[in-house]
């Protein structure tokens, strides 16, 4: 078999960067190890119940009447009408530190009152880091890597402000511990509090049918359990990959979406360089409830909790980090009348993990992971309260997951979400052919991996041989 | 034989496409695309694919700018079409 490009990961870099290319006659194969498509952001049913992984919220919220947004952008390069998203914005969301909270809403003129409020003396220093971030081009694929709280601690004095501040853009998008490049930052601080949190009606599943649909429309291919287990290489430049330790797919370029250190652990060639995973992983415990967080006291959409003066975005020496967590109440997006698509309360507790002390766990046995999870889900019992949920509802079903099962689901080295800590901004590697989209391209979360996808095939296939 | 005419419907066609949430009946021919509608640069490769795509007419990268209004769309690919 011989395709022009073979895109390695059905996840949401690799259905948009397939859109995009079979939209210009391009024959693609996306092959994907999985039997379904998502990756990080995927969905599975127990019993009746139906449960989203990865989206919390969808970040770069539009009204339905906004223009030339990041999002309409991505989507009119993919024609999928942003209608067909039904967005719902947030309620708003709440850093809550020991001392102070900062509330925040789709419309950062909330966000400036409660830092007025709250920290009368930096709102200047906020307004011109605010003026800033407007004026930065973040996603010029030239941008040096510059780090971000060296940048905003020139317009923030306070300590405590700037910990505020990074918490949400760290945990929703940063591969590195404590800190973030600051395009990244840019990019995050953008689409978080400039632009908010959304959901789409009926969830992840919503944004991915779209994607197939879309793709079907194009004649673009998938083929599932396909897993590359080589990427061949002929004089320095891609010329195939092997599929399931057998199969031989011809192809003019690779993207993969999988990772740098996987994409590199893959090729049959001695790597010129050997990327560094990641060291964030995260555990998430989700409670189906019989009363929703409105009727238990709550009514935020997104808690991101922190018990400590200082954020620590770092691999905990610990299992989990009981001392910090994004807590997200799908209830509570601001949905016509309060009428949500859930039955039931869903609480999604997701704590920062340690993938190695997980995965010496697993080794020892069953029983014993199982019994770490159950760990996992009291904690989470004492983050809600923590966060102001009011005690009196039963749980009807658990789900814990931990980061050895984001390494199962996705493959990505350590059980990472933000993959390598070296990223390839270009999408080149030192394979001719072979482009890195997603996740190590470094274009993070659902809109971004979109972005991400878009961008590399438009870049390295579609102008590559339209010039 | 296309007519310079008939050569404009068939761009205003592919942008009306690209374009998805602006209003094209109301371009103005010599003012540039950009100015008039939401368009970016990710936006005119796109112009140059639909034309590949439509109507096998190559745009190389260095002639990019030479679809910057309607005018200077239709002076640049009317010989184009009509080859
Ligand atoms: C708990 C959690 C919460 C999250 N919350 C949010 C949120 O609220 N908002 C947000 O925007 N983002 C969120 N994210 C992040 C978001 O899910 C990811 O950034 C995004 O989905 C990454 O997409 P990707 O296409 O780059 O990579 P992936 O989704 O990892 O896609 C890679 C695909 O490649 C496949 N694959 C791997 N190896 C092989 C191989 N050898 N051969 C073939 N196929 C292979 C994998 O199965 C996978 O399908 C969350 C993630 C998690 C885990």
């Amino acid at each position: 078999m011989k395709v022009d490009t073979v895109i390695i990961g059905a996840g949401m870099s690799g259905l948009a960067a397939g859109i995009r290319l079979s939209m210009y006659n391009k024959k693609v194969l996306i092959v994907e190890k999985h039997t379904i498509t998502g990756g990080l952001n995927s969905y599975y049913a127990r019993g009746k119940r139906k449960f989203d992984v990865g989206l919390h919220a969808l970040t770069n919220f539009v009204n339905p009447d906004d223009r030339g947004k990041p999002f309409n952008k991505l989507m009119k390069q993919l024609r999928i009408p942003l209608a067909d998203f039904k967005l719902t914005p947030q309620n708003y969301s709440l850093i809550q530190f020991p001392d102070q909270k900062l509330k925040f809403t789709n419309d950062i003129d909330f966000l400036i009152s409660e830092i007025s409020e709250k920290f009368p003396s930096q709102i200047d220093g906020f307004m011109n880091l605010l003026n800033h971030i407007k004026n930065f081009n973040e996603t010029d694929l030239s941008n040096e890597t510059v780090m971000a709280k060296d940048v905003v601690r020139n317009f923030i004095s306070d300590k405590s402000l700037v910990e505020m501040i990074f918490c949400p853009l760290l945990i929703y998008g940063s591969a590195w511990e404590n800190d973030m490049d600051f395009s990244q930052f840019v990019i995050m601080f953008k689409s978080i509090f400039l632009e908010g949190f959304g959901r789409p009606e009926g969830g992840v599943r919503t944004i991915i049918d779209l994607l197939l649909k879309r793709l079907g429309e194009v004649g673009g291919e998938i083929r599932f359990k396909a897993e590359v287990t080589r990427l061949i290489t002929k004089d320095g430049k891609i010329s195939a990959v092997e599929i399931n330790g057998g199969e031989i797919i011809e192809c003019d370029n690779v993207l993969s979406s999988i990772g740098l250190p996987e994409t590199m652990k893959v090729l049959d060639a001695e790597p010129s360089y050997t990327p560094r995973p990641g060291a964030l992983s995260f555990t998430e415990s989700i409670l189906i409830t019989d009363k929703k967080p409105r009727d238990l006291g709550v009514d935020a959409t997104i808690v991101f909790y922190n018990n400590r003066p200082e954020y620590l975005y770092q691999k905990p020496q610990t299992l989990f980090d009981k001392e910090s967590a994004v807590v997200c109440f799908p209830n509570n997006f601001k949905y016509d009348h309060f009428q949500d698509d859930y039955e039931e309360g869903v609480l999604r507790v997701t704590n920062i993990a340690n993938y190695d002390l997980w995965n010496q766990e697993l080794l020892v046995s069953k029983e014993n992971y199982k019994a770490k999870k159950e760990l996992v889900f009291e904690q989470s019992k004492s983050i809600l309260r923590a966060c102001g949920l009011k005690d009196g509802y039963t749980v009807a079903f658990k789900d814990i997951f931990t980061p050895t099962t984001i390494k199962r689901y996705t493959g990505h080295f350590g059980g990472t979400v933000y993959g390598s800590i070296d990223k390839t901004r270009n999408g080149t590697t030192p394979v001719a052919g072979l482009y890195i989209c997603g996740t190590d391209q470094g274009f993070l979360g659902i809109v971004g991996s979109m972005l991400s996808g878009i961008s590399m095939a438009n870049l390295h296939v579609l102008q590559g041989s339209s010039s | 034989m296309l007519s310079n005419e008939e050569v404009r419907a068939k761009v205003l066609d592919i942008i009306a496409d690209i374009a998805l949430d602006d209003d094209v009946s109301s371009i103005k021919d010599e003012v540039a695309l950009r100015d008039q509608l939401d368009l970016d640069s990710m936006d005119f490769l796109d112009i140059v694919m639909e034309l590949k795509k439509r109507h096998k007419i190559e745009v190389p990268q260095e002639d990019y700018t030479k679809l910057a209004s309607m005018k200077s769309c239709v002076e640049y690919l009317a010989p184009k079409f009509n080859a």
